[in-house]
């Protein structure tokens, strides 16, 4: 077993580009949606409850892998639709674009449990002090609860991150060029399929410490000013 | 949508659901099986004890499982000694990889569970059963494991819920589980959205049922006791 990469370090290197900034653009995606999904559920109108606990049971009840499959493959009737009344008809959803709606859905289905739980930890007292004060609701929302929900949320959002990280290896299934799909395109000229498997562990092992540390900064800031309890 | 085609194909789904639930049933087992040791040599005092499970559940955890699973699959081919070894004819067919790799991606999930669950017992408890003269193996058997076990059954039910949805990647090798026999299925048909919508629904009927049964197993074990009594 040798370790030169028969010259495809730059493709694995822009496959580990590809597979950061798909996770970044899911992440992104996905905490909206995680936030309207908490605010749904914890909202006071029945629909928006219902809407929200379809939304997290559904999503969270379907494999990651069938989400992807079913946004590349099965959109492309619906996406045609909406190309050809805007006057593009050839217009289709690309992997990456695909990848970013199916794990920020995802995310986001879990991410909604996550921020629930940070809105209920909340205590009630300081959204009433709002009220007393004159905050409307909305100004409660941002100036009360949001701030002091990210400090609970983190730890949750955290381990959302690493598996979302992980699951973007799924992508690769619809031919987006990230680790996955480049280390396969080596193994397949190389014939050396345990070599470059074991590089592209190294390389998910490498991003997930990296995640793991940033976490651990932002747990640092956000804690700042709280006393950690005995227990 | 075309309801007629789902109900033709609907049987050939019942199939790929089978080999599903064999697949998650077989990985979840093994893998509480080989957890156990793991778990409990994870939560051990000696660093060089600790180290070796460390190891493996930094790595099963690190990475992705559909990467596990290609390691599994195309990864071993490559060294000469393991095709011409006794354990080719399994290491050739995907259905003992999907089995290997799903195992033991699994039982690194369970030992951190198991880690955990040991840790919530009690320390007092532990001490009254020494005190009242239990040997070591008496404590373990009648009081570490009764509470660990009602401690982790929750977190044990959520892992195999990931791993029912985790079974769906064991399509790329080429498996016909629920997910491989659906996209056979729309090879054939071109008619994606009703039959990816259909192995949808089948995912959230097995969710349902295993959600159920622990459920029933938690009430059975008196999980709640533990709880209320605080």
């Amino acid at each position: 077993m040798n370790f030169d990469l028969h010259g495809f370090g730059p493709a694995l290197w822009a496959g580990t580009l590809m597979t950061i900034q798909l996770a970044v653009a899911s992440v992104a995606c996905g905490l909206v949606l995680g936030l309207l999904g908490a605010l749904a559920k914890t909202s006071r109108s029945r629909i928006l409850r219902l809407l929200g606990d379809t939304y997290s049971t559904l999503v969270r009840g379907v494999p990651e892998l069938l989400w992807v499959l079913l946004i590349f493959y099965g959109s492309v009737g619906v996406v045609q639709a909406i190309g050809e009344a805007i006057g593009q008809p050839q217009l289709e959803l690309s992997p990456f674009a695909a990848g970013v709606l199916a794990l920020a859905l995802c995310f986001g289905a879990y991410a909604t449990e996550v921020f629930r739980g940070a809105i209920l930890a909340i205590p009630r007292g300081h959204q009433e002090a709002g009220l007393a004060l004159g905050m409307s609701r909305r100004r409660i929302f941002w100036r009360l609860v949001l701030p002091q929900m990210w400090r609970i949320a983190l730890p949750g959002l955290g381990n959302l991150f690493m598996i979302l990280m992980k699951d973007t290896a799924l992508v690769s299934v619809v031919g987006l060029n990230e680790v996955m799909r480049q280390t396969q395109v080596a193994v397949t000229s190389s014939k050396q399929p345990f070599t470059f498997f074991m590089v592209a562990a190294a390389i998910y092992l490498g991003l997930t410490v990296i995640s793991m540390l940033a976490l651990h900064v932002f747990e640092k800031r956000a804690n700042r000013g709280f006393v950690r309890s005995a227990a | 949508m075309n309801w007629d085609v789902i109900w033709k194909w609907t049987p050939k789904l019942v199939e790929g659901a089978w080999l599903t639930l064999e697949l998650v049933g077989i990985a979840v087992i093994v893998g509480l099986l080989i957890a156990i040791p793991l778990g409990m040599a994870r939560s051990s005092k000696l660093w060089y004890v600790r180290a070796v499970p460390y190891s493996y559940i930094f790595f099963f955890r690190g990475t992705p499982l559909l990467l596990q699973l290609f390691l599994v699959y195309y990864g071993v081919a490559q060294f000469e000694a393991v095709r011409e070894g006794p354990l080719w004819p399994y290491l050739r067919d995907p259905y003992w990889c999907a089995l290997i790799a799903m195992t033991l991606h699994t039982a690194a999930y369970i030992a951190e569970i198991i880690r955990g669950a040991i840790y919530a017992v009690p320390a007092g408890e532990v001490e009254a059963a020494r005190a009242l003269g239990m040997s070591r193996w008496q404590t373990l058997v009648h009081v570490v494991l009764p509470r660990a076990i009602r401690i982790g059954l929750p977190a044990y039910s959520n892992e195999v819920i990931l791993m029912l949805k985790a079974s769906s990647l064991a399509s790329t090798i080429t498996l016909l589980e629920l997910t491989g026999m659906a996209r056979t299925i729309i090879a054939r048909t071109y008619l994606p959205v009703e039959i990816f919508f259909a192995a949808g629904l089948f995912y959230l009927l097995m969710t349902f049922l295993l959600v159920q049964g622990f459920r029933l197993l938690e009430r059975w074990l008196r999980v709640d006791a533990l709880y209320s009594s605080r």
